[in-house]
């Protein structure tokens, strides 16, 4: 992956066009099975979370006060056109679960892009300037890596507020730390290297040698820890909606609809564990991508 | 190795330090003066709001209130429940207990299936025992383990009847708590069924709280003997005519399990959280959910000793995983 072409020195290296990388790129991963499937599903709920106002039969949110409780329709009782059954106050549940993945798509991304973005300056600023900055910023890194993650992320959230917005910020923030500390590494391992030597000599500035020098450098190791920061954010989520510290009812948001089953797990099977499963299918197709994804861009790393 | 001791003790100051400050900080960044809060949401007069302040030590600089937190906190006081009205540290010692139950059977759980799954898997790598250990090893990382807890009582309790909903034991049984440890006060009362009880109670949460954990260590057992396996002095073993079982068993797994005990350590936070969801399924009454019943019912000084004692306690544990690594991989200690 690592492309040692520099802004300050043209004539080093012929230029790989960014088609072959991906090629090869594509070559590496889709040796793996699993992360093949993985990537699927995940397309799959990407597009079910962006068609969701048209694929979905009824209103994530509309009661049907005629059909409470009603089992999935192959099961005795069911209704047809209830493909998955109602809940408590007769809510399609296969139409929360398709909006719900609208919530899940949302949080992973916004919790994603946020710990992303802090996380890339605070390890380039530790890492390029060194010194105290550098100390400072990595005991504080370190203590929020002190506390367990859903703790520090549920208290955050109990001060600040319950709701979607409050728990993004909560878990952006604790999930952060592991991209300082990878941005950092991989800026320090980078710093010695000839090319940046050689770019600083050219005279890049600070923010250029950062950015446009050394970044592109360290993508493969954020790249993956970005996909299963993508994973623990919807689990995250999912485990504070099920609290009730997460988004309110009636948001249809998985964790926050298992919240609302729970009293009826003896009695109606369906509202418990199809939420759930959709959780579960979530989380398990991203790890599968970010496993592949790990194999693919980092052969040093893991080649088990 | 002492002064391997003491160098691992200084580096943890810090982090002491640096919990306590949050701990202490949480406090101050809640919305809302903390003097309305305790004297109620009816309006206090100027004169009665400064005397508030000065009781509670509001007015003085806020390092010198930091200091006196810390003090306290060396003389075990963690503050005072607003709901209890009791010392948040009795509250906390009464419940702790019964969390340590449950995260020690969940341990255990995890240790004995994960360590022997991992290195089956390692040592028939690429056979579909291994495939199939890997991929549901995957599947439990990815579990939502809150849901996992609710699918077992549908199953084992409702469907099957096998085990009971929620709680430590059957109500028909009463005995002291001597150690606070369900399963040996039960034993110690001698009552017949009392001690089957209190295991039947435990099934059902130590699998939902030993699942992450299980998967994690099988994983980790299995990619840290592959690596070992692949090690000169493992083919000097076998060159030297060893059977396997005693390659693997002595030469191989010794080596690979440094790597796993750091695993073990570090799941303690992942089960301080997955304390959290597992006893608010179950009703289980230990720490993590006494923290939920703290949070909702906004009883604040419960959730800053909360946090700041599970902060504590994971912290010390890693440091003794830290030693106990260092005992056991002479390699580190010598560095």
């Amino acid at each position: 992956m690592s492309n040692p072409v520099t802004v300050a020195d043209p004539n080093a290296a012929p230029k790989i066009s960014p088609l072959i990388q991906l090629r090869e790129f594509w070559f590496y991963f889709s040796v793996n099975r699993g992360a093949v499937i993985g990537l699927v599903v995940f397309i799959l709920l990407v597009l079910t979370a962006i068609f969701a106002h048209w694929i979905a039969p009824h209103s994530p949110i509309q009661q049907y006060r005629d059909a409470l409780l009603v089992p999935p329709a192959w099961l005795e009782g069911g209704r047809p056109e209830f493909l998955l059954g109602t809940d408590a106050v007769g809510r399609d549940i296969l139409s929360r679960l398709i909006h719900g993945s609208q919530y899940s798509m949302l949080i992973g991304t916004v919790v994603v892009v946020i710990a992303l973005v802090t996380g890339i300056a605070v390890g380039l600023l530790a890492g390029y300037a060194g010194g105290w900055v550098d100390t400072l910023l990595m005991r504080i890194m370190d203590l929020i890596l002190a506390f367990p993650s859903l703790l520090l992320a549920l208290v955050l959230v109990a001060i600040l507020g319950p709701g979607l917005i409050n728990m993004m910020i909560a878990i952006a923030l604790v999930l952060q730390p592991h991209f300082v500390r990878l941005t950092r590494s991989a800026v320090l391992g980078e710093m010695g290297k000839d090319y940046v030597t050689s770019a600083r000599v050219a005279g890049a500035g600070h923010l250029r040698l950062m950015f446009k020098t050394i970044l592109p450098n360290c993508l493969a190791p954020l790249i993956v820890q970005a996909t299963l920061s993508f994973s623990s954010a919807i689990l995250d989520a999912a485990a504070l909606g099920f609290l009730g510290l997460g988004a309110q009812p009636p948001t249809p948001e998985w964790g926050t609809m298992l919240a609302e089953a729970r009293q009826f797990i003896l009695r109606a099977w369906w509202v418990v564990t199809l939420p759930g499963l959709a959780i579960l299918i979530t989380v398990l197709a991203i790890n599968l991508v970010g496993d592949g994804l790990r194999d693919a861009l980092d052969p040093k790393l893991k080649r088990s | 190795m002492i002064r391997f001791l003491l160098n691992r003790l200084l580096l943890i100051i810090p982090t002491f330090i640096g919990i306590t400050i949050v701990a202490f900080a949480f406090v101050r960044v809640l919305p809302g003066d903390p003097i309305l809060m305790i004297a109620g949401e009816r309006s206090v007069s100027p004169e009665r709001y400064q005397a508030l302040l000065a009781q509670f030590g509001y007015d003085r600089p806020i390092w010198v209130q930091y200091w006196d937190y810390l003090s306290g906190i060396f003389q075990g006081d963690f503050g005072t429940s607003i709901s209890t009205k009791r010392p948040v540290i009795r509250d906390f010692l009464t419940l702790f207990p019964a969390t340590v139950e449950l995260a020690f059977c969940a341990t255990i759980f995890a240790v004995v299936l994960g360590i022997p799954a991992g290195i089956i898997a390692a040592v028939k790598r690429g056979t579909w025992f291994d495939q199939t250990l890997m991929g549901t090893a995957l599947v439990g990382y990815s579990m939502p383990i809150f849901w996992l807890g609710l699918l077992l009582i549908i199953f084992f309790s409702g469907y099957l009847g096998w085990t009971p909903v929620s709680g430590r034991i059957d109500l028909l049984y009463f005995f002291p708590a001597v150690t606070g440890f369900m399963t040996i006060d039960s034993l110690l009362s001698g009552q017949d069924g009392a001690f089957v009880s209190a295991l039947r109670h435990l099934i059902l949460p130590t699998i939902t709280l030993g699942t992450i954990p299980l998967a994690v260590i099988a994983r980790q057992t299995r990619s840290a003997m592959l690596e070992v396996l692949g090690d000169d002095y493992v083919r000097t073993a076998r060159a030297k005519g060893l059977s396997p079982g005693q390659v693997i068993g002595v030469h191989a797994l010794r080596n690979a399990l440094i790597p796993v005990v750091t695993t073990i350590g570090l799941q303690v936070g992942v089960m301080m959280a997955g304390a959290i969801l597992t006893e608010t399924i179950f009703s289980w009454p230990g720490i993590g959910k006494w923290m939920i019943d703290a949070i909702s019912r906004r009883d604040y000084p419960v959730v800053q000793a909360g946090l700041l004692l599970i902060a504590l306690i994971v912290m010390a544990v890693n440091l003794i995983v830290d030693v106990l690594y260092g005992l056991i991989n002479p390699r580190i200690r010598h560095n």
